[in-house]
Protein backbone atom coordinates (compact mmCIF):
# COMPACT_ATOMS: atom_id res chain seq x y z
CA UNK A 1 0.00 0.00 0.00
CA UNK A 2 1.17 3.47 -0.78
CA UNK A 3 2.18 6.02 1.97
CA UNK A 4 1.57 9.31 1.91
CA UNK A 5 2.46 12.14 4.76
CA UNK A 6 0.81 15.38 5.12
CA UNK A 7 3.77 18.19 6.43
CA UNK A 8 1.77 19.47 9.82
CA UNK A 9 3.88 22.44 10.68
CA UNK A 10 0.83 24.11 12.52
CA UNK A 11 -0.68 26.32 9.57
CA UNK A 12 -3.90 25.59 8.29
CA UNK A 13 -6.23 22.54 8.10
CA UNK A 14 -4.94 19.99 7.25
CA UNK A 15 -7.78 17.33 8.11
CA UNK A 16 -9.52 18.09 4.94
CA UNK A 17 -6.20 16.75 3.22
CA UNK A 18 -6.00 14.03 5.13
CA UNK A 19 -9.83 12.90 5.01
CA UNK A 20 -9.67 13.43 1.15
CA UNK A 21 -6.68 11.49 1.14
CA UNK A 22 -8.28 8.66 2.79
CA UNK A 23 -11.48 8.89 1.07
CA UNK A 24 -10.05 8.04 -2.86
CA UNK A 25 -10.09 4.50 -3.95
CA UNK A 26 -6.49 3.96 -3.90
CA UNK A 27 -6.88 3.75 -0.34
CA UNK A 28 -3.12 4.89 0.75
CA UNK A 29 -1.69 5.13 4.45
CA UNK A 30 -1.97 8.78 5.66
CA UNK A 31 0.02 10.40 7.90
CA UNK A 32 -0.38 13.96 9.62
CA UNK A 33 3.02 14.28 10.99
CA UNK A 34 5.41 17.26 12.40
CA UNK A 35 8.31 14.41 12.88
CA UNK A 36 10.93 14.39 10.19
CA UNK A 37 11.87 10.47 10.40
CA UNK A 38 7.79 9.48 9.95
CA UNK A 39 7.75 11.80 7.04
CA UNK A 40 10.77 10.75 5.16
CA UNK A 41 9.39 7.46 5.87
CA UNK A 42 6.58 7.86 3.73
CA UNK A 43 6.49 6.81 -0.30
CA UNK A 44 5.06 11.15 -1.19
CA UNK A 45 4.68 13.93 0.67
CA UNK A 46 1.75 16.52 0.72
CA UNK A 47 2.51 19.86 1.83
CA UNK A 48 -0.56 22.06 2.40
CA UNK A 49 -0.81 25.78 3.60
CA UNK A 50 -3.47 28.18 4.31
CA UNK A 51 -3.48 32.04 6.29
CA UNK A 52 -0.09 34.32 5.78
CA UNK A 53 2.80 33.10 3.36
CA UNK A 54 5.21 35.16 6.38
CA UNK A 55 3.61 32.98 9.33
CA UNK A 56 3.82 29.81 7.12
CA UNK A 57 7.68 30.29 6.04
CA UNK A 58 8.40 30.97 9.55
CA UNK A 59 6.86 28.11 11.07
CA UNK A 60 8.50 25.73 8.27
CA UNK A 61 12.01 27.19 9.70
CA UNK A 62 11.25 26.97 13.15
CA UNK A 63 10.33 23.04 13.20
CA UNK A 64 13.39 23.02 10.77
CA UNK A 65 10.55 21.01 8.43
CA UNK A 66 11.84 23.24 5.33
CA UNK A 67 14.88 21.03 5.72
CA UNK A 68 12.14 18.08 5.05
CA UNK A 69 10.29 19.77 2.24
CA UNK A 70 13.91 20.11 0.64
CA UNK A 71 15.00 16.84 0.82
CA UNK A 72 11.87 15.29 -0.63
CA UNK A 73 11.77 17.76 -3.46
CA UNK A 74 14.94 16.01 -4.24
CA UNK A 75 13.31 12.14 -5.26
CA UNK A 76 10.24 11.69 -3.31
CA UNK A 77 6.56 12.75 -5.33
CA UNK A 78 6.07 16.29 -3.35
CA UNK A 79 2.53 17.92 -3.75
CA UNK A 80 2.38 21.41 -3.04
CA UNK A 81 -1.35 22.68 -2.47
CA UNK A 82 -2.30 26.42 -2.16
CA UNK A 83 0.39 28.44 0.18
CA UNK A 84 2.44 24.99 -0.29
CA UNK A 85 2.75 26.27 -3.60
CA UNK A 86 3.87 29.56 -3.21
CA UNK A 87 6.48 28.54 -0.63
CA UNK A 88 8.05 26.61 -3.45
CA UNK A 89 9.14 30.06 -5.25
CA UNK A 90 11.74 32.47 -4.43
CA UNK A 91 9.90 34.84 -2.73
CA UNK A 92 6.51 36.77 -2.01
CA UNK A 93 5.41 39.91 -1.34
CA UNK A 94 3.00 39.11 0.72
CA UNK A 95 4.11 40.60 4.47
CA UNK A 96 6.41 42.87 2.88
CA UNK A 97 9.34 40.48 0.96
CA UNK A 98 8.79 36.32 2.15
CA UNK A 99 11.73 34.55 1.30
CA UNK A 100 10.62 31.31 0.32
CA UNK A 101 11.99 27.93 -0.35
CA UNK A 102 13.47 28.33 -3.97
CA UNK A 103 12.19 25.18 -5.66
CA UNK A 104 11.04 27.16 -8.48
CA UNK A 105 12.91 30.30 -9.45
CA UNK A 106 10.23 32.90 -9.72
CA UNK A 107 8.15 35.46 -7.50
CA UNK A 108 4.59 36.25 -5.55
CA UNK A 109 2.56 38.37 -6.22
CA UNK A 110 -0.98 39.88 -5.35
CA UNK A 111 -3.61 40.54 -7.55
CA UNK A 112 -4.15 43.76 -8.42
CA UNK A 113 -7.28 45.35 -6.89
CA UNK A 114 -9.80 46.96 -9.02
CA UNK A 115 -9.38 44.64 -11.55
CA UNK A 116 -12.93 43.91 -13.75
CA UNK A 117 -14.39 41.60 -16.27
CA UNK A 118 -15.81 41.53 -19.09
CA UNK A 119 -19.20 42.91 -17.77
CA UNK A 120 -17.13 45.40 -16.15
CA UNK A 121 -18.09 44.17 -12.69
CA UNK A 122 -15.54 44.32 -10.03
CA UNK A 123 -13.39 41.39 -9.45
CA UNK A 124 -13.00 40.50 -5.68
CA UNK A 125 -10.41 39.69 -4.01
CA UNK A 126 -9.27 36.78 -2.85
CA UNK A 127 -10.21 35.39 -5.70
CA UNK A 128 -12.96 32.79 -4.54
CA UNK A 129 -15.04 30.06 -5.74
CA UNK A 130 -14.02 27.31 -8.65
CA UNK A 131 -12.35 28.27 -12.22
CA UNK A 132 -11.29 26.62 -14.99
CA UNK A 133 -7.68 25.28 -15.15
CA UNK A 134 -6.22 24.66 -18.87
CA UNK A 135 -4.05 22.12 -18.56
CA UNK A 136 -0.31 21.02 -19.82
CA UNK A 137 0.49 17.91 -20.23
CA UNK A 138 1.34 16.12 -16.72
CA UNK A 139 0.46 13.06 -15.63
CA UNK A 140 -0.90 14.33 -12.84
CA UNK A 141 -4.32 15.80 -14.77
CA UNK A 142 -4.77 11.79 -16.36
CA UNK A 143 -8.66 11.28 -16.02
CA UNK A 144 -9.59 15.45 -15.34
CA UNK A 145 -10.83 16.92 -18.89
CA UNK A 146 -8.94 20.28 -19.67
CA UNK A 147 -10.54 23.25 -18.33
CA UNK A 148 -11.94 21.52 -15.82
CA UNK A 149 -13.17 23.66 -12.83
CA UNK A 150 -11.32 23.78 -9.18
CA UNK A 151 -12.13 25.76 -5.97
CA UNK A 152 -9.93 28.21 -5.53
CA UNK A 153 -9.23 31.00 -2.75
CA UNK A 154 -6.10 33.00 -2.56
CA UNK A 155 -4.89 36.74 -3.01
CA UNK A 156 -1.04 35.81 -4.69
CA UNK A 157 -0.58 33.85 -7.16
CA UNK A 158 3.06 32.45 -8.03
CA UNK A 159 4.68 34.41 -11.15
CA UNK A 160 7.44 31.36 -12.07
CA UNK A 161 10.57 32.88 -14.33
CA UNK A 162 10.93 29.32 -16.39
CA UNK A 163 7.47 28.65 -18.45
CA UNK A 164 7.92 24.86 -18.73
CA UNK A 165 7.34 24.36 -14.92
CA UNK A 166 4.01 25.95 -15.28
CA UNK A 167 1.79 22.98 -16.36
CA UNK A 168 -1.59 24.69 -15.79
CA UNK A 169 -3.12 28.50 -15.94
CA UNK A 170 -6.50 29.71 -14.95
CA UNK A 171 -7.52 33.33 -15.71
CA UNK A 172 -8.51 36.20 -12.97
CA UNK A 173 -9.03 38.53 -15.33
CA UNK A 174 -5.38 38.01 -17.37
CA UNK A 175 -3.76 33.96 -17.00
CA UNK A 176 -1.97 33.09 -14.30
CA UNK A 177 0.31 29.96 -13.24
CA UNK A 178 -2.10 27.64 -10.94
CA UNK A 179 0.07 24.60 -11.54
CA UNK A 180 3.64 24.16 -11.88
CA UNK A 181 5.66 21.16 -11.99
CA UNK A 182 9.43 19.50 -12.06
CA UNK A 183 10.69 16.07 -11.95
CA UNK A 184 9.37 14.72 -9.08
CA UNK A 185 7.30 18.13 -7.98
CA UNK A 186 3.37 19.11 -8.51
CA UNK A 187 2.13 22.04 -7.24
CA UNK A 188 -1.31 23.76 -7.09
CA UNK A 189 -2.67 26.75 -6.30
CA UNK A 190 -6.52 25.49 -6.05
CA UNK A 191 -7.43 22.67 -3.14
CA UNK A 192 -8.15 19.43 -4.66
CA UNK A 193 -9.24 18.76 -1.45
CA UNK A 194 -12.20 20.91 -2.49
CA UNK A 195 -12.70 20.23 -5.60
CA UNK A 196 -14.77 17.17 -5.76
CA UNK A 197 -14.32 14.31 -8.03
CA UNK A 198 -11.51 16.11 -10.38
CA UNK A 199 -9.85 17.20 -7.25
CA UNK A 200 -10.07 13.68 -5.84
CA UNK A 201 -9.03 12.26 -9.19
CA UNK A 202 -5.97 14.29 -9.04
CA UNK A 203 -4.90 13.44 -5.66
CA UNK A 204 -5.62 9.59 -6.58
CA UNK A 205 -3.53 10.08 -9.75
CA UNK A 206 -0.93 12.14 -7.19
CA UNK A 207 -1.24 8.32 -5.19
CA UNK A 208 -0.11 6.53 -8.06
CA UNK A 209 2.24 8.86 -9.69
CA UNK A 210 6.31 7.63 -10.05
CA UNK A 211 7.95 11.05 -10.17
CA UNK A 212 8.44 11.33 -13.89
CA UNK A 213 7.26 13.64 -15.70
CA UNK B 1 -14.14 30.88 -19.09
CA UNK B 2 -13.92 32.56 -15.69
CA UNK B 3 -14.45 32.21 -12.13
CA UNK B 4 -18.19 30.97 -11.58
CA UNK B 5 -20.44 32.50 -9.32
CA UNK B 6 -21.57 29.87 -6.46
CA UNK B 7 -24.72 28.40 -5.48
CA UNK B 8 -24.85 27.85 -1.56
CA UNK B 9 -27.93 25.62 -0.14
CA UNK B 10 -28.43 25.71 3.70
CA UNK B 11 -29.44 23.61 6.14
CA UNK B 12 -30.22 25.06 9.64
CA UNK B 13 -29.41 22.10 12.02
CA UNK B 14 -30.66 21.87 15.54
CA UNK B 15 -29.02 19.33 18.14
CA UNK B 16 -27.68 17.23 15.12
CA UNK B 17 -30.16 17.12 12.91
CA UNK B 18 -31.75 19.56 10.01
CA UNK B 19 -34.32 20.96 10.42
CA UNK B 20 -36.75 23.37 8.50
CA UNK B 21 -38.22 20.13 7.18
CA UNK B 22 -36.14 18.90 4.35
CA UNK B 23 -38.63 16.95 2.21
CA UNK B 24 -36.58 15.22 -0.41
CA UNK B 25 -38.79 12.10 -2.00
CA UNK B 26 -36.20 9.66 -2.38
CA UNK B 27 -34.10 10.54 0.74
CA UNK B 28 -33.95 7.96 3.63
CA UNK B 29 -33.73 10.41 6.55
CA UNK B 30 -34.53 13.78 5.56
CA UNK B 31 -32.74 14.87 9.09
CA UNK B 32 -29.88 13.36 8.80
CA UNK B 33 -27.18 16.29 7.72
CA UNK B 34 -24.56 13.71 5.77
CA UNK B 35 -27.46 12.07 3.95
CA UNK B 36 -28.18 15.78 2.41
CA UNK B 37 -25.03 16.60 2.60
CA UNK B 38 -24.49 14.31 -0.43
CA UNK B 39 -27.21 14.90 -2.43
CA UNK B 40 -26.89 18.61 -2.94
CA UNK B 41 -22.77 17.52 -3.47
CA UNK B 42 -24.11 15.17 -6.27
CA UNK B 43 -26.72 17.57 -7.35
CA UNK B 44 -23.83 20.32 -7.96
CA UNK B 45 -23.75 22.34 -5.10
CA UNK B 46 -20.70 24.65 -4.79
CA UNK B 47 -20.21 24.53 -1.50
CA UNK B 48 -22.31 24.38 1.90
CA UNK B 49 -23.27 26.25 4.81
CA UNK B 50 -24.29 24.67 7.89
CA UNK B 51 -26.43 27.44 10.32
CA UNK B 52 -26.32 25.74 13.90
CA UNK B 53 -29.59 26.70 15.46
CA UNK B 54 -28.84 24.65 18.82
CA UNK B 55 -30.64 26.50 21.81
CA UNK B 56 -28.42 25.02 24.68
CA UNK B 57 -24.79 25.82 24.55
CA UNK B 58 -24.42 21.81 25.83
CA UNK B 59 -25.06 20.57 22.66
CA UNK B 60 -22.78 22.24 21.19
CA UNK B 61 -20.79 19.54 20.50
CA UNK B 62 -22.36 17.59 18.44
CA UNK B 63 -22.15 20.19 15.41
CA UNK B 64 -18.63 18.98 15.76
CA UNK B 65 -19.73 15.76 14.89
CA UNK B 66 -21.88 16.63 11.89
CA UNK B 67 -18.98 18.96 10.38
CA UNK B 68 -16.66 15.91 10.87
CA UNK B 69 -19.06 13.06 9.28
CA UNK B 70 -19.74 15.52 6.38
CA UNK B 71 -16.41 16.64 5.62
CA UNK B 72 -15.65 13.11 5.24
CA UNK B 73 -17.75 12.59 2.58
CA UNK B 74 -18.74 15.60 0.76
CA UNK B 75 -15.30 17.21 -1.08
CA UNK B 76 -16.75 20.51 -1.57
CA UNK B 77 -16.07 24.14 1.02
CA UNK B 78 -17.85 24.03 4.02
CA UNK B 79 -19.34 27.11 6.00
CA UNK B 80 -20.54 26.57 9.24
CA UNK B 81 -21.99 29.61 10.99
CA UNK B 82 -23.92 29.77 14.59
CA UNK B 83 -22.68 30.20 18.39
CA UNK B 84 -19.16 31.10 17.12
CA UNK B 85 -17.51 33.25 19.89
CA UNK B 86 -14.38 32.13 20.92
CA UNK B 87 -11.41 31.37 18.83
CA UNK B 88 -11.36 28.11 20.29
CA UNK B 89 -14.91 27.30 18.85
CA UNK B 90 -13.20 28.28 14.94
CA UNK B 91 -10.39 26.04 16.21
CA UNK B 92 -12.70 23.11 16.75
CA UNK B 93 -15.02 23.49 13.55
CA UNK B 94 -11.80 23.86 11.31
CA UNK B 95 -10.14 20.32 12.66
CA UNK B 96 -13.62 19.15 12.13
CA UNK B 97 -13.35 19.66 8.53
CA UNK B 98 -14.68 23.15 8.32
CA UNK B 99 -13.52 25.30 6.08
CA UNK B 100 -15.06 28.98 6.97
CA UNK B 101 -17.33 29.74 9.97
CA UNK B 102 -19.24 32.67 10.15
CA UNK B 103 -19.37 35.14 13.03
CA UNK B 104 -22.40 36.87 13.40
CA UNK B 105 -23.38 38.33 17.22
CA UNK B 106 -20.06 37.79 18.30
CA UNK B 107 -18.60 40.18 15.77
CA UNK B 108 -21.34 43.41 16.79
CA UNK B 109 -20.55 42.27 20.48
CA UNK B 110 -16.79 42.97 19.96
CA UNK B 111 -15.36 43.54 15.95
CA UNK B 112 -11.70 42.68 17.56
CA UNK B 113 -12.56 39.31 17.79
CA UNK B 114 -12.99 39.09 14.25
CA UNK B 115 -9.41 40.37 13.80
CA UNK B 116 -7.67 38.38 15.93
CA UNK B 117 -9.94 35.32 14.15
CA UNK B 118 -8.23 36.51 11.21
CA UNK B 119 -4.96 36.68 12.17
CA UNK B 120 -4.80 33.56 13.70
CA UNK B 121 -6.93 31.66 11.11
CA UNK B 122 -6.50 33.82 7.83
CA UNK B 123 -8.64 35.91 6.60
CA UNK B 124 -9.98 33.52 3.99
CA UNK B 125 -11.70 31.22 6.71
CA UNK B 126 -13.73 34.40 8.51
CA UNK B 127 -16.96 35.14 6.76
CA UNK B 128 -18.99 37.47 8.28
CA UNK B 129 -22.93 37.34 8.65
CA UNK B 130 -24.73 40.43 8.57
CA UNK B 131 -28.49 40.54 9.19
CA UNK B 132 -29.92 43.95 7.93
CA UNK B 133 -33.08 45.52 7.74
CA UNK B 134 -34.19 48.75 6.02
CA UNK B 135 -34.42 51.80 7.96
CA UNK B 136 -34.88 54.44 5.56
CA UNK B 137 -38.55 55.17 3.96
CA UNK B 138 -39.48 55.34 0.12
CA UNK B 139 -38.45 58.67 -0.61
CA UNK B 140 -35.55 58.44 1.51
CA UNK B 141 -31.66 57.85 0.39
CA UNK B 142 -32.12 53.89 1.24
CA UNK B 143 -30.38 53.12 4.73
CA UNK B 144 -30.10 49.71 6.39
CA UNK B 145 -29.68 48.76 10.48
CA UNK B 146 -27.66 45.34 11.00
CA UNK B 147 -29.52 43.07 13.53
CA UNK B 148 -28.71 40.16 15.79
CA UNK B 149 -30.47 37.17 17.53
CA UNK B 150 -31.67 36.05 14.13
CA UNK B 151 -33.09 40.15 13.56
CA UNK B 152 -35.01 40.96 16.94
CA UNK B 153 -32.34 42.77 18.42
CA UNK B 154 -31.48 46.54 17.02
CA UNK B 155 -28.31 47.32 16.92
CA UNK B 156 -27.96 51.18 15.48
CA UNK B 157 -25.24 50.64 13.55
CA UNK B 158 -25.27 51.56 9.69
CA UNK B 159 -25.06 47.68 7.30
CA UNK B 160 -23.02 49.26 4.87
CA UNK B 161 -20.41 51.12 7.36
CA UNK B 162 -20.61 47.80 8.83
CA UNK B 163 -19.72 45.72 6.02
CA UNK B 164 -16.42 47.94 5.22
CA UNK B 165 -14.97 47.59 9.08
CA UNK B 166 -15.86 44.07 8.58
CA UNK B 167 -13.38 43.66 5.93
CA UNK B 168 -10.47 46.26 7.46
CA UNK B 169 -10.68 43.81 10.30
CA UNK B 170 -9.91 40.64 8.21
CA UNK B 171 -13.11 39.42 7.08
CA UNK B 172 -12.56 37.63 4.01
CA UNK B 173 -16.78 37.41 2.50
CA UNK B 174 -19.33 39.12 3.53
CA UNK B 175 -22.66 36.62 3.99
CA UNK B 176 -25.38 38.93 3.79
CA UNK B 177 -29.17 38.24 4.56
CA UNK B 178 -32.03 40.85 4.51
CA UNK B 179 -34.13 40.38 7.42
CA UNK B 180 -36.97 41.83 5.23
CA UNK B 181 -36.58 39.62 2.81
CA UNK B 182 -35.91 36.58 4.57
CA UNK B 183 -38.75 34.04 4.70
CA UNK B 184 -41.01 35.89 1.96
CA UNK B 185 -39.91 33.98 -0.89
CA UNK B 186 -40.41 37.97 -2.55
CA UNK B 187 -36.48 37.32 -3.94
CA UNK B 188 -33.21 39.31 -2.29
CA UNK B 189 -33.31 43.11 -1.06
CA UNK B 190 -31.10 43.67 -4.74
CA UNK B 191 -30.45 47.17 -3.46
CA UNK B 192 -29.13 46.56 -0.43
CA UNK B 193 -26.97 43.49 -2.05
CA UNK B 194 -25.71 45.81 -4.89
CA UNK B 195 -24.70 48.80 -2.12
CA UNK B 196 -22.75 46.35 0.17
CA UNK B 197 -21.20 44.25 -2.93
CA UNK B 198 -19.89 48.16 -4.21
CA UNK B 199 -18.45 48.98 -0.94
CA UNK B 200 -16.20 46.35 -0.12
CA UNK B 201 -13.54 44.22 -2.37
CA UNK B 202 -14.49 40.34 -1.17
CA UNK B 203 -16.88 38.32 -2.37
CA UNK B 204 -20.81 39.25 -0.91
CA UNK B 205 -22.91 35.97 -0.60
CA UNK B 206 -26.60 37.87 -1.02
CA UNK B 207 -29.41 35.49 1.20
CA UNK B 208 -32.93 35.90 2.22
CA UNK B 209 -35.92 35.94 0.26
CA UNK B 210 -35.15 33.13 -2.56
CA UNK B 211 -38.83 32.28 -4.12
CA UNK B 212 -37.78 31.11 -7.83
CA UNK B 213 -34.50 30.73 -10.08
CA UNK B 214 -35.46 34.32 -11.39
CA UNK B 215 -34.48 35.73 -7.98
CA UNK B 216 -31.20 33.72 -7.53
CA UNK B 217 -30.08 35.02 -11.15
CA UNK B 218 -31.38 38.78 -10.36
CA UNK B 219 -29.17 38.16 -7.25
CA UNK B 220 -25.98 37.78 -9.38
CA UNK B 221 -27.00 40.03 -12.20
CA UNK B 222 -28.47 43.54 -10.20
CA UNK B 223 -27.69 42.66 -7.14
CA UNK B 224 -23.76 41.96 -8.14
CA UNK B 225 -23.40 39.38 -5.77
CA UNK B 226 -20.79 36.72 -5.91
CA UNK B 227 -22.60 33.78 -4.66
CA UNK B 228 -26.14 33.04 -3.60
CA UNK B 229 -27.63 31.27 -0.36
CA UNK B 230 -30.80 29.44 -0.05
CA UNK B 231 -32.70 27.20 1.93
CA UNK B 232 -36.44 26.47 0.60
CA UNK B 233 -36.43 26.59 -3.01
CA UNK B 234 -34.03 23.27 -2.57
CA UNK B 235 -35.22 21.27 0.55
CA UNK B 236 -38.47 21.33 -0.33
CA UNK B 237 -37.24 19.91 -3.79
CA UNK B 238 -39.42 22.99 -5.78
CA UNK B 239 -35.91 23.18 -7.84
CA UNK B 240 -32.93 21.08 -8.36
CA UNK B 241 -29.20 22.87 -7.35
CA UNK B 242 -28.37 21.96 -11.41
CA UNK B 243 -31.94 23.02 -12.46
CA UNK B 244 -30.67 26.63 -10.90
CA UNK B 245 -27.08 26.43 -12.25
CA UNK B 246 -28.40 25.75 -16.06
CA UNK B 247 -31.08 28.41 -15.79
CA UNK B 248 -28.46 31.02 -14.88
CA UNK B 249 -26.43 29.81 -17.07
CA UNK B 250 -28.53 30.54 -19.83
CA UNK B 251 -28.76 34.20 -18.52
CA UNK B 252 -25.15 34.13 -19.23
CA UNK B 253 -24.04 33.71 -15.60
CA UNK B 254 -20.74 31.84 -15.08
CA UNK B 255 -21.95 28.66 -13.41
CA UNK B 256 -19.69 25.43 -12.86
CA UNK B 257 -21.95 23.09 -14.69
CA UNK B 258 -19.78 19.41 -15.29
Amino acid sequence: MSSVAVIDYGMGNLHSIAKALQHIPANPDVTVSDDPKRIMQADRIVLPGVGAIGDCMAALKTTRLDEVVREAAQHKPLLGICIGLQIMLDESEESGTTQCLGIFPGRVSKFPENNVDDNGDKLKIPHMGWNTVTQQHHPLWDNIPDNSRFYFVHSYHARPEQSEHCVGTSCYPYEFSCALAKDNIFAVQFHPEKSQRYGLQLLENFIHWDGQS
Amino acid sequence: MALAKRIIPCLDVDAGRVVKGVRFVDIRDAGDPVEIARRYDREGADELTFLDITASSGNRETMVHVVEQVAGEVFIPLTVGGGIRKLEDIRRMLNAGADKVGINTAAVFDPEFVKQAANRFGSQCIVVAIDAKQISAENQQPAWEIFTHGGRKATGIDAIQWAVKMVEFGAGEILLTSMDRDGTKSGFDLQLTRAISDAVNVPVIASGGVGNLQHLADGVKIGKADAVLAASIFHFGEYSILEAKQFMAEQNIEMRLE
